[in-house]
């Protein structure tokens, strides 16, 4: 049989705080267990929470950025379950009245765009993290009061490449918008996934499936390509899919039953009496929306038409919030939007996988790449000389007109100069010279190549054809 | 009366409930319990009584809004002082029964 | 003259800053109490004598240098629940043995600043839950007019230090009367601030929409001075209030003429001790003959206040005594994997009462009864404020009993909590409704046990109350009545 497949993402977002969301720890990874740490977020006695508003800003932020509707009234729960990672065995988190409601986010799947409606955006605290030893487990409570945003999507996603593709764009609006470094190695953003199946021609969604604790982006691509065809051997046999949550291991690629519905917690939620309610006021939405920056998409298509460039290369170049800011820096000096993106979207962007890093590393600076392109358009340098530069600029920053200078890498455009290097090349190659004659008119080129191995690359390569042209033609031997 | 308020009903299942708080009673205990809990629950029952349709729920003494804290990092505790009250510690960590999920 | 241990703090500020007396010689004379009298009373968990006698000097060494603080080298015993850097802080509980505070609570923040002596822990209801004191993990603490009979609770012990002479000033918690009750069974004053006028950073929370930190201590005028102190806005704390503070001592006139005090029929209930009843009314009469105007009003909801407040405050308890799992301080039992050690940590290291109450709150959150109880008890504490909002339309405070009975004696009230819990009735709306109250010692029964008066004031009037309250305890003497063990505890 045929079945529908609507798969829903929670997706949790460590935000970018200085501090944690609840008291003044610094909010960071990688310091050693249990030293970034103090009564509040160890759930000690008699310690009380209190707001960041950063916190706040951010997951606002997050919201207007997906089109929700900032609920002017939001308040936090207490959702009580035990857990050691857990210091106050109940997580502080907003029930009813999160601080979003609503929203998309379009995503790009096989050349396609489809909107995905967000359910709600609501903030939290993250817990602690355990490890796990042959006897016991231990745990560390530096994460624990990490600012962390859930957001919540429909179930309208119909595929693993659908799932895929809106963490992608999800991930990259994060970014984007500063919200979040956006690690996944550090757990920056992490995923609970919901999913169900259905016959094609049913309305009714079948029993959901929850895998729990997802990590990387393609985890949740594999466990979702597992558990779809896991369903589907149950449904086609005959048999019948209980509601229940599931872990996936990502060494044997499988997914395990965690908890039946039965056991399914029972959370207790009610308002959190240590904390008030935020109440936000329109000028102060007004101000966060005016500070958010333009969004991948928005990005995309004002590049193809203000910079005329294909959507693909305007897709590649808003990929990344920085390297848009690098193109369009570039851009508006250079005037030349074509030849910049060029440069971006092949030297550039090879050098940065080659070596691994981001384009904040880079030593290139966009006034570079512009005055570059401006020595190439002006027949200042070749390509090649060019190249070199680019590298130079790429691994030690520094100006072009410089490097070239000192390189000794200027284009010879003069016809003196370049008619030496045409003379010894006509009369070193006398068989060419017969071969073009004669109609063999590819013989140009390598006579060409010559004049440019003779000058070592320096000679204008459009002066050098025309010059030889020019003798060949007119029947002057050279010699 | 609302709607899924049942009448009479005023009994716990004290053990179900003292599993969710992680209680491990003795059936004594619970025996003790379930007389008293029930008891005071037929007290509670008067509040069936209130007409409350149409008020609103207090959950704070005072209503206030917006208490909110700057971004600013502060102090925390050294480790040596937190990890002095684990029952138990070791190599930095809180150490607990193995964690089976 | 009395021994310094059985005056109030601002005579002892007196003598001090007359150079009739040090520090030293205070905080001697309520070592020597302790130790006299509190095998009998059971009023400390622990004291530090030796540390508190180093800093009494280091109180005096600073006096000599000109430095002037409300409370310079003045002892406070502190309940047992509020945390203090460097020592326990166990909510007379064993669940939190070898738990060492690493933090001051606000509240101790500001004694400190004010020039206190931190004294000792005062013993207490296990996490404040209880009105005997009998719930405490470790022992007892037994009223000083007679000791077969209990101090009340939960602050039993901060009450009981105070009247035995024990301690000149102490503090204590209330979430629904456990300063107001205690003080009224041991002849003391005892304040509930408004919610929000003290910060509840570093008070181990039992609900914490209703608690509140506040004094119990000899007389109207300490407790303003206290309440001057620990009182103020913590931006630490989201439920403590930007308000301006009150001079309180300044408000403390005298004079009431003219004042309208409301007096609630529904604390005037069939079944209450005929000496409690008797005795406010005397007390009512007292403060008409200074001039107050007396006005009948109405709280109707009273009747339903212990069973909306059993609900809220267990319910909140339920989540706020979750962390106490043996994983990160405190005592521990361990088990086959963790669910086997919390339920095994807690169920042995945790009290009936607290078990009770855990149980009773989880239950009222728990899936398909929340809406029956919880979300129930939260509307019906609306029409509790609403009850008060409307009295103090036509009167600026109410006059009313503290508790429908003096103290009883230990075990008198059996193995049945709804009997003990009804006997809140007059307290707990106070805190549902987040206003002030005060207890203020107005007579004595036929057994020669104290009875207590209650003044209730709208949020943030404390210095209603106090001045109310003052004028009373001047134009009387019952706050000046020492049990006869305070001769032992060196009262001359």
């Amino acid at each position: 049989m045929k079945y529908k497949v609507s798969i829903g993402l929670e997706t949790h977002v460590q935000l970018k705080t200085r501090s944690k969301i609840w008291c003044g720890c610094p909010n960071r990874f990688g310091q050693p267990a249990n030293t970034d740490i103090c009564p509040v977020c160890l759930g000690y006695p008699g310690a009380l929470p209190s707001l960041n508003r950063e916190a706040v800003r951010l997951t606002v932020v997050t919201g207007l950025m997906l089109g929700s509707t900032i609920n002017r009234r939001s308040k936090f729960d207490r959702k009580s379950y035990f857990y050691p990672d857990m210091p106050k065995n109940y997580q502080i988190s907003q029930y009813d009245e999160p601080f979003c409601t609503g929203g998309h986010l379009n995503i790009n799947v096989n050349g396609g765009s489809k909107r995905v409606e967000i359910t709600r955006i609501h903030l939290e605290e993250d817990v602690g993290k355990s490890i796990h030893f042959e006897q016991s487990s231990g745990v560390d409570f530096n994460r624990a009061g990490t600012p962390l945003m859930e957001i919540v999507s429909e179930p309208e996603l119909e595929s693993p490449d659908e799932a895929f593709a809106y963490l992608t764009a999800l991930k990259q609006v994060l970014l984007y918008g500063d919200i979040s470094e956006g690690n996944l190695e550090e757990g920056n953003i992490r995923c609970d996934i919901n999913c169900s199946l259905r016959p094609m021609d049913s309305d009714v969604l079948g029993s959901k499936i929850e895998i729990k604790n997802m990590n990387t982006f393609r985890g949740v691509h594999r466990s979702l390509v597992y558990e779809i065809k896991r369903q589907i051997g149950i449904l086609d046999n005959g048999g019948v899919i209980q509601q229940e949550t599931r872990r996936w291991d990502d060494d044997s690629g499988l997914t395990s039953i965690m908890r039946t519905k039965e056991h399914a917690h029972d959370y207790r939620y009610f308002p959190e009496p240590d904390l008030m309610p935020i109440v936000l006021t329109s000028e102060e939405i007004d101000a966060m929306r005016s500070a958010i920056p333009e969004l991948p998409a928005d990005r995309r298509n004002r590049f193809a038409v203000e910079y005329g460039l294909p959507e693909y290369d305007a897709g590649i170049l808003t990929s990344d919030r920085d390297l848009a800011d690098f193109y369009e820096a570039a851009a508006k000096i250079s005037g030349n939007y074509k030849a910049v993106s060029n440069w971006i979207m092949t030297d550039m962007l090879h050098y940065l996988s080659e070596e691994g890093i981001g384009i904040d590393k880079i030593k290139i600076t966009p006034e570079a790449l512009a005055e570059l392109v401006d020595l190439v358009v002006q027949n200042t340098i070749n390509m090649p000389a060019a190249k070199k530069i680019f590298r130079i600029l790429l691994e030690s920053g520094g100006k072009p007109t410089a490097i070239m200078e000192d390189k000794g890498l200027a284009q010879i455009s003069d016809s003196d100069s370049i008619d030496v290097f045409v003379e010894e090349a006509l009369s070193s190659h006398p068989s060419s010279v017969a071969d073009y004659r004669s109609g063999k008119k590819a013989a140009l080129q390598f006579l060409v190549g010559q004049v440019m191995r003779l000058s070592k690359g320096k000679a204008n390569p459009r002066a050098a054809m025309e010059s030889l042209k020019r003798r060949l033609d007119s029947g002057d031997p050279g010699n | 009366m609302e709607t899924g308020t049942r009448q009479n009903t005023e009994h716990i299942d004290v053990s179900y409930v003292a599993h969710l708080a992680r209680l491990h009673l003795a059936d004594s205990e619970i025996q003790v319990f379930q007389k008293q809990l029930d008891h005071i629950l037929q007290h509670v029952h008067m509040l069936t009584h209130l007409d409350v349709d149409h008020v609103e729920p207090t959950a704070h003494a005072m209503p206030v809004e917006n208490a909110y804290r700057e971004d600013d990092i502060r102090p925390c505790l050294s480790h040596d002082e937190v990890m002095d009250n684990a029952p138990n510690g070791r190599g930095g960590l809180f150490i607990v029964p193995k964690i089976i999920e | 003259m009395r021994s310094l241990n059985a005056l109030p703090v601002h005579e002892l500020n007196q003598l001090l800053q007359n150079g009739e007396c040090s520090s030293v010689d205070i905080v001697s004379d309520v070592i020597s109490a302790i130790e006299r009298v509190d095998d009998r009373i059971g009023a400390y968990l622990d004291y530090d004598g030796e540390h508190a006698l180093k800093e009494a000097r280091a109180s005096d060494e600073r006096r000599s240098n000109g430095c002037q603080l409300p409370l310079l080298g003045i002892p406070v015993g502190l309940k047992d629940v509020l945390n203090v850097r460097g020592m326990a802080c166990g909510c007379a509980s064993r669940i939190l043995e070898g738990y060492t505070s690493p933090y001051d609570a606000y509240v101790v923040t500001r004694l400190r600043e004010a020039g206190a002596v931190i004294l000792g822990r005062l013993n207490m209801d296990e996490f404040a839950m209880g009105s005997t004191n009998e719930n405490s993990a470790y022992k007892p603490t037994r009223n000083p007019w007679n000791q077969d009979y209990v101090p009340g609770g939960s602050s039993g012990g901060s009450a009981a230090a105070v009247s035995a002479c024990e301690a000149v000033a102490a503090l204590g918690s209330d979430t629904g009367g456990s300063i107001r009750q205690p003080a009224s069974f041991c002849g003391c004053v005892g304040l509930k601030p408004t919610y929000g006028r003290v910060s509840r950073r570093g008070l181990t929370a039992f609900a914490s929409s209703l608690d509140q930190v506040g004094p119990v201590v000899r007389d109207v005028r300490d407790a303003a001075l206290l309440l001057e102190v620990i009182a103020g806005h913590d931006r630490f704390d989201s439920t403590s209030l930007n308000i301006p503070l009150s001079s309180y001592r300044d408000t403390l006139t005298g004079d009431i003429s003219g004042m309208k005090l409301g007096i609630p029929k529904e604390y005037f209930i069939d079944g209450m001790d005929p000496d409690v009843k008797k005795t406010v009314q005397d007390a009512i009469d007292k403060c008409a003959e200074l001039g107050a105007e007396l006005v009948d009003v109405e709280l109707p909801h009273t009747e339903y206040a212990v069973a909306v407040y059993y609900i809220i405050a267990t319910a909140e308890a339920s989540a706020n005594l979750a962390r106490f799992d043996g994983v990160r301080y405190g005592a521990r039992v361990d088990g086959r994997d963790p669910l086997d050690m919390y339920g095994k940590t807690r169920a042995g290291y945790l009290g009936d009462e607290v078990k009770r109450r855990i149980i009773l709150g989880t239950y009222v959150l728990s899936s398909g009864y929340y809406d029956e109880y919880y979300i129930r008890a939260q509307k019906a504490r609306t029409l509790i404020r609403n009850d008060f909002e409307n009295a103090f339309g036509t009167c600026d405070a109410l006059i009313a009993p503290v508790t429908p009975t003096t103290s009883f004696r230990f075990g008198e009230k059996g193995d049945d909590p709804l009997q003990m819990y009804l006997g809140d009735i007059f307290t707990v709306p106070v805190n549902l409704a987040g206003i002030c109250g005060i207890s203020v010692p107005c007579g004595m029964s036929g057994s020669g046990l104290p009875i207590g008066l209650q003044i209730i004031g709208p949020a943030f009037k404390e210095e209603r109350i106090l001045r109310a309250a003052h004028a009373y305890e001047q134009a009387t003497d019952w706050h000046n009545q020492k049990p006869e063990i305070a001769r032992t505890a060196g009262m001359s």
